[in-house]
């Protein structure tokens, strides 16, 4: 019985992933129009949902086209990394008490293991292109994900400190008896938010793929369903990290009994996706320098600060 | 530090701004269940006038050809029996054009000008090149008013040297009078 | 060297020259309009005002006109004083005052010198509220379109026409503000040298009517350095092309050659180009004696089975091919069954000019023609044979101008001041030919001979020089005075008399005169245009010669051998089976032949020829032919299973006949780049390249890549940086007119940066012998060349032919008697199997039982005719004189 629900709960997390994501190629340009006063894509279906499947139509219909000075293995490997990886992430992710994949002891670990995986998808990818700009949005990846993972683990490790577990369900259980983890870890939620948006490279910190600068960095040579899967890696991760941050220091499915424990961790999911989007459609992106230096001379120091001040506070108390 | 400060706080701002626009109404028309209003100097369909004796203005100067940045417009010059220059042909690839104006900027006779009709869709490339006889319209456009020839000096059919505005009757040179 | 100071800026200047010269060599931009460096300075439009200070510390200056200020060392000038440039303006507004709205309806726009200077001075809003003065036009002939309501009186059109090339028909009428340049009645303009009146007037006075047919901005030509087909004197010319037609030529400026001018067969005798008559495809001969239309690949087949079948394959080459074609063909047919193309006696000709450029004798350029200050010309007919010698000529016959002034102190740029000086005197010009001449009027003496009469006055006076003789004639003696008088003598001699005795006479007295006096020249005018190239590569058999032996396939390189072989044509080829004829215009011998294939004009395939002077120059492709026609020499190469480029044809030909192997020098190959790119044939505003085809598609092909050299059929590349013989045309920033030219030259009038085009072939020099003394009995009929019509191609365009005289017999009174005629009746004669009739002209000058006729197109199969062979028309009505246009039509405009 215990088996069939999770095996109900992996084809649910599965569905809602991919579903998910499809849907919110469409949300989030449907979004950005109404912010950009605009209506958006509004013409396939009822307000224009169609487009979403319009959409995985149009790019299973493409050619699937592999350039001749490309690595063929290499290149065709690359997308595929980066769902997995990401796909594999949600198995930590708790969706109320007893509704999870798994509950590893490691959960934390496990997923930020899973987002830096992601990071070789990127680099092979732009690696395999045979392509300059390619190569130079898989370099920027490549360092941009790597330091920004350092302080994404060490921006968490306030939080593991004061639950006293990796545990994702033992993290949201803590702020269930306390109280949630933005209250008091506000500098991890800050650094873990930024580190986020550099780890999916969300915008503003989508210099891998900066159009304005090296045509679309590591997917320049991408067409059809091979693009497809580093979009859908790139929004697959946009869910996860939302999740982690509604988990890990939005209490996860807390909330009123009203509505039931999933529903509140999928609330709050939404309502951080629909936060990304708005940084979206407000903020420029930096210079790559700027974003590097960004990342180790404030975000590092910063989380530095939040361990020690947070490691002193469970010492006094 | 306060720099900083403020940099982070500009941005919360930007982000405020933005989402306050969740509210407001939006700027775009739904086209084509509702048609935009243009006015009338909108860069559309590009069009040879005539002058207000029903000639062609066009005089064939090569101007709009020589500016236009996708080199869309191909012309050749020819000349009637009076020494009138008009277009022998006069094309313009529309499916290269970018609607940007130029050729009309350059026309020193307010012979080419654009159109608010941008509604000119082909399934076939082909049926984007327009000749002449899609070109020239019947009036005048725009500029009501204006002929070229009767500001030039060249002489043509029913205007002779001296004939153009502010010129004097053509000199006597035989004339032996100071 | 003096040095002068320009606004704070130290400059080393030119001895001797004037301040606009100086500045515009310095690379400073002063506008001018009446100055040309041809033509010297007279100060009348007052443009180029700059300051002048007394010295360092002067502030205040005084305006002076640069082109009327000679250059003094330590002088201080200022160009860009508030002063001078406000002056600039307002003189370019009073110059602009009566100028019309007419830019876009005016062939000069794009490159007009007065666009150019208007904006260069600054000057934008006509103040003037008053009404503009007009003019009626008038008709000027088919070339030149007059527009006089443009004209800003700079004077420059009849200072070019009267004072330059000597013409009469052409003048400033009236008075004041009414000046008027034109002629006194409408007329065709008659000078030879119109054509550069469209050039010289700064504005659209004088512009090109052939152009103006089919115009095309100067911005959208598509254009190839070219050389001129026209004669033996290789003037260099821009050839420009749009949708794949010759729209104009204009003149390429080469310090040696023609400098700025051109003659008005070559500007405007490249129609044959586009002439009804061209070839379009390869043609088999059917049954009916009629072609059918084939692919060129059919075509090439089929001539290899006849050659297979055949024993013995002969080849004709031609003087008016490239050197690229006759050396492939002769590879194509071996040395032993080659022949140049050309009569015996243009081959005996033609083999005394070699020996002349190789000999120690000194051959000048048509530049340093204009340096000789006494000229001698025997027999040759120079302002209808190789006209723009006689430019050369009438320019070298202002020497003693030029001493005047040295002897006063007038400097020489000041034109106007030199020729008052001068009135006319003139350095002595003694011209010998057999009817009257268009020199004799600047002549110092003239003399009318029958060609035998003048191989014996030059046999004479070289005796005479050679002081080997104490019987001379006045005569003799006189012009022997002359020439030995005379600091720099030349004797100019020339095929046009088909007497190779007095190339023969011109040679012994050019010797005799070197041995007196170094610095003797000698000029013999070649025939054709590669004349003296053809004759290099092979001058060994006449044609005739190899017909004799019984060849059973002939090839036949762009030639008309009805004209070499006259009377003779029909029976020498009747006995040839297979006459292959490769050629561009439909012609006597393309009709007798079995095959024929298209071969490219020089305006559609590269190739090298050698002038009069044996300078090697190289005419590049203006546009790439249609698929079926191909240049000769990859006709013959497909022929003979090969594929080379003409860089490859060209290699193996300087292996071959080293005599040739400078021409790789004239040019570079097409593998030269600047910065690894090729050189533009069009300019950077070309227009129109996605609209010009898309009525036959929308979707645009690739350029053509031109393989043959290093120009590409683009506007990518960089014009401005490539050498004088890739240069397609000439533009720099802010000058668009052909003034522009300057921008290129080490100094004005200099030669280009980077060297000339083109290459000298006879660097060494042979003694030779003078030749012992021949006077052939000269035939009864002698021809006389036209500028318009003895040229075989350039006939054939459409303007110049309208020009061509009508066929004509000089004879004189006693002949006339004879055969019952008088002046306007009518004689006829029999021309392979056609009747051909000519007016009558009496000339007393004429010898007994002697006729001149004129080589025109009609006349072409003369070679052969005899004096009994012409018999009175009875018939015959006058209608106008002969040498009169055949259409005259008055301008619309006029």
């Amino acid at each position: 019985m215990e088996e069939l629900v999770i095996y109900l709960v992996i084809i649910a997390t599965l569905l809602g992933a991919f579903g998910g994501a499809g849907v919110l190629v469409w949300f989030e340009r449907r979004l950005l129009g109404f912010w950009q006063d605009r209506p958006g894509p509004n013409r396939v279906g009822p307000f224009g949902i169609g487009l979403a499947v319009a959409d995985i139509i149009k790019l299973f219909a493409k050619d699937d086209w592999i350039p001749p000075f490309a690595d063929r293995f290499i290149f065709t490997f690359a997308p595929t990394a980066v769902v997995m990886a990401m796909l594999m992430g949600f198995a930590v992710v708790p969706y109320s008490k007893e509704l999870y994949v798994t509950d590893l002891n490691i959960g934390l670990l496990f997923f930020l293991g899973m987002t830096s995986l992601a990071v070789y998808s990127v680099l092979l990818g732009g690696l395999s292109s045979n392509n300059k700009y390619a190569l130079f949005g898989g370099l920027r990846a490549a360092a941009q994900m790597v330091s920004y993972e350092v302080f994404m683990g060490l921006s968490l490790m306030g939080v593991v400190m004061l639950s006293g577990s990796f545990s994702l369900v033992d993290i949201v259980n803590t702020q269930a008896e306390n109280v949630w983890f933005i209250i008091s870890q506000p500098l991890g939620f800050f650094v873990f938010l930024i580190a986020g948006i550099a780890e999916s490279h969300r915008l503003p910190f989508d210099l891998p793929e900066a159009e304005h600068e090296i045509v679309a960095g590591f997917h320049t040579e991408y067409s059809s369903m091979k693009f497809g899967m580093f979009m859908l890696g790139e929004y697959l991760g946009l869910i996860l990290i939302s999740s982690m941050i509604a988990t890990i220091f939005f209490g996860g499915w807390l909330g009123p009994d009203f509505l039931p424990a999933p529903f509140w961790f999928l609330g709050k999911t939404f309502a951080f996706i629909c936060f990304f989007i708005l940084l979206r459609a407000g903020i420029p992106r930096p210079r790559y320098d700027q974003l590097m230096s960004f990342g180790w001379k404030v975000m590092l120091p910063l989380t530095l600060v939040n361990l020690l001040v947070t490691g002193a506070v469970v010492l006094w108390m | 530090m306060k720099s900083v400060i403020l940099a982070i706080w500009s941005q919360l701002v930007t982000l405020y701004q933005v989402l306050l626009h969740t509210f407001t109404p939006f700027d775009t028309v739904q086209y084509p269940e509702q048609m935009p209003v243009l006015p009338p100097r909108y860069r559309g369909r590009i069009i040879l006038t005539r002058d207000p004796d029903g000639n062609e203005r066009c005089v064939a100067c090569n101007l709009c050809a020589a500016v236009c940045p996708a080199d869309c417009i191909a012309l050749q010059k020819t000349e009637d029996e009076h020494g009138r220059w008009y277009p022998e042909f006069f094309r313009i690839n529309f499916s290269r054009c970018v609607m940007c104006g130029m050729c009309e900027e350059a026309c020193p006779t307010y012979s080419i000008q654009l159109t608010p009709d941008f509604e000119m869709c082909e399934y076939d490339r082909q049926n984007l090149v327009y000749e002449k006889e899609h070109l020239l319209i019947a009036g005048q456009g725009k500029y009501p008013g204006y002929s070229f020839y009767n500001v030039s000096g060249k002489s043509i059919k029913d205007k002779d040297k001296g004939e153009a505005l502010n010129e004097a009757a053509p000199t006597d040179v035989r004339s032996l009078l100071p | 060297m003096p040095t002068i100071k320009v606004d704070g800026q130290e400059l080393e200047v030119k001895e001797g020259v004037n301040l606009l010269d100086a500045l515009l060599s310095a690379g400073i931009d002063v506008p001018y309009f009446c100055w040309h460096p041809s033509m010297g300075s007279i100060g009348a439009c007052r443009q180029c005002a700059v300051i002048q200070y007394a010295d360092e510390e002067d502030t205040r200056g005084r305006i002076v006109m640069s082109c009327m200020t000679p250059v003094t060392d330590n002088a201080v000038f200022s160009v860009d004083a508030e002063n001078a440039a406000t002056f600039r303006d307002s003189v370019i507004e009073n110059l602009m005052l009566n100028h019309p709205h007419d830019c876009p309806v005016c062939e000069e726009g794009g490159e007009c010198h007065l666009q150019d200077m208007t904006v260069m001075a600054g000057h934008r809003n006509r103040q003037y509220e008053g009404k503009k003065t007009t003019y009626p036009n008038q008709y000027l002939g088919p070339f030149i379109g007059h527009e006089m309501n443009r004209c800003i009186s700079c004077y420059r059109c009849v200072r070019y026409y009267r004072d330059y090339s000597g013409g009469h028909d052409l003048s400033a009428f009236a008075s004041r503000s009414r000046v008027f340049f034109g002629r006194a009645a409408d007329g065709v303009l008659e000078n030879e040298f119109a054509g550069n009146l469209v050039e010289v007037c700064p504005t659209g006075v004088f512009t090109d009517k052939t152009l103006s047919k089919h115009y095309t901005r100067k911005w959208d030509l598509q254009s190839a350095p070219t050389v001129c087909q026209g004669c033996s004197l290789g003037c260099n010319t821009y050839t420009s092309e749009r949708y794949g037609e010759i729209r104009r030529v204009h003149n390429r400026y080469h310090q040696d050659v023609n400098g700025y001018f051109l003659c008005d067969r070559g500007r405007f005798g490249a129609g044959f180009v586009a002439s009804s008559k061209r070839i379009p495809q390869s043609g088999i001969r059917n049954d009916q004696g009629l072609y059918d239309a084939v692919s060129l690949d059919t075509a090439i087949t089929k001539i290899q089975a006849i050659i297979s079948e055949g024993t013995k394959v002969v080849g004709i080459g031609s003087a008016r091919a490239s050197l690229e074609s006759n050396f492939a063909l002769r590879q194509f047919v071996g040395q032993e069954n080659f022949c140049n193309g050309m009569t015996e006696i243009d081959q005996e000709m033609h083999g005394i000019i070699i020996d002349v450029l190789q000999s120690k004798l000194t051959t000048p350029s048509l530049t340093e023609v204009e340096e000789y200050d006494a000229v001698l010309i025997l027999g040759e007919d120079v302002t209808n044979h190789a006209p723009r010698l006689a430019l050369s000529v009438r320019q070298a016959t202002r020497n003693l101008a030029s001493e005047m002034a040295g002897n006063t102190q007038i400097p020489q740029w000041h034109d106007a001041a030199v020729r008052v000086l001068a009135q006319n005197h003139r350095s002595p010009l003694i011209v010998v030919t057999p009817t009257e001449d268009r020199l004799d009027e600047v002549a110092s003496s003239s003399m009318r001979l029958m060609p035998r009469d003048i191989a014996e006055l030059g046999y004479a006076l070289a005796e005479e020089i050679a002081g080997n003789t104490t019987s001379s004639t006045p005569d003799v003696e006189a012009i022997a005075r002359t020439l030995l008088e005379a600091k720099k003598p030349l004797v100019i001699s020339g095929s046009s008399s088909q007497s190779p005795d007095i190339l023969k006479a011109a040679v012994n007295l050019s010797l005799a005169l070197k041995d007196r006096n170094d610095r003797a020249g000698i000029f013999l005018c070649a025939n054709e245009c590669n004349s003296v190239g053809v004759a290099m590569i092979d001058n060994e058999r006449s044609i005739s010669e190899l017909l004799s032996t019984s060849p059973s396939v002939v090839v036949v390189l762009e030639n008309d051998l009805s004209i070499r072989l006259g009377q003779q044509f029909s029976s020498s080829i009747s006995s040839v089976n297979n006459l292959i004829a490769i050629d561009h215009l439909d012609n006597s011998t393309t009709s007798a032949s079995s095959v024929v294939l298209p071969a490219a004009t020089f305006a559609e395939a590269e190739g090298t020829l050698v002038n009069s002077e044996g300078r090697a120059q190289r005419s590049m492709a203006v546009y790439k032919a249609q698929d079926e026609i191909k240049a000769g020499y990859h006709l013959i190469d497909a022929l003979a299973g090969n594929e080379r480029s003409s860089t490859e044809v060209r290699s193996e030909l300087s292996e071959q006949i080293p005599a040739l192997a400078g021409i790789l020098k004239a040019a570079p190959e097409s593998d030269f780049r600047f910065e690894g790119a090729k050189f533009p044939r069009m300019t950077h505003r070309s227009s129109g390249r996605t609209a010009m085809r898309a009525d036959i598609s929308v979707h645009e092909p690739k350029q053509p890549v031109d393989e043959e050299s290093a120009l590409s059929f683009s506007m990518e590349g960089n014009q401005q940086q490539a050498p004088a013989s890739l240069r397609a045309y000439t533009w720099s920033p802010g000058w668009n007119s052909n003034q522009s030219v300057h921008k290129f030259q080490s100094e004005v009038g200099g030669e280009y940066v980077g060297g000339d085009s083109g290459y000298l072939l006879f660097r060494e020099s042979v003694d030779i012998e003078p030749f012992s003394k021949s006077t052939q009995a000269y035939s009864a009929l002698i021809p006389r060349y036209h500028i318009f019509g003895s040229d075989e191609l350039s006939a054939e365009s459409e303007e110049l032919s309208t020009l061509i005289p009508r066929p004509y017999l000089r004879i004189n009174n006693t002949t006339a008697k004879n055969l019952k005629v008088e002046q306007g009746d009518g004689l006829m004669c029999t021309i392979n199997n056609g009747n051909l009739q000519f007016a009558v002209i009496v000339d007393e000058a004429i010898p007994d039982n002697t006729f001149v006729y004129p080589i025109i197109p009609e006349t072409r199969g003369m070679n052969g005719i005899s004096s009994t062979d012409f018999s009175r028309v009875d018939d015959w009505v006058q209608d106008m004189d002969p040498l009169s246009p055949k259409t005259i039509t008055t301008d619309r405009s006029s």
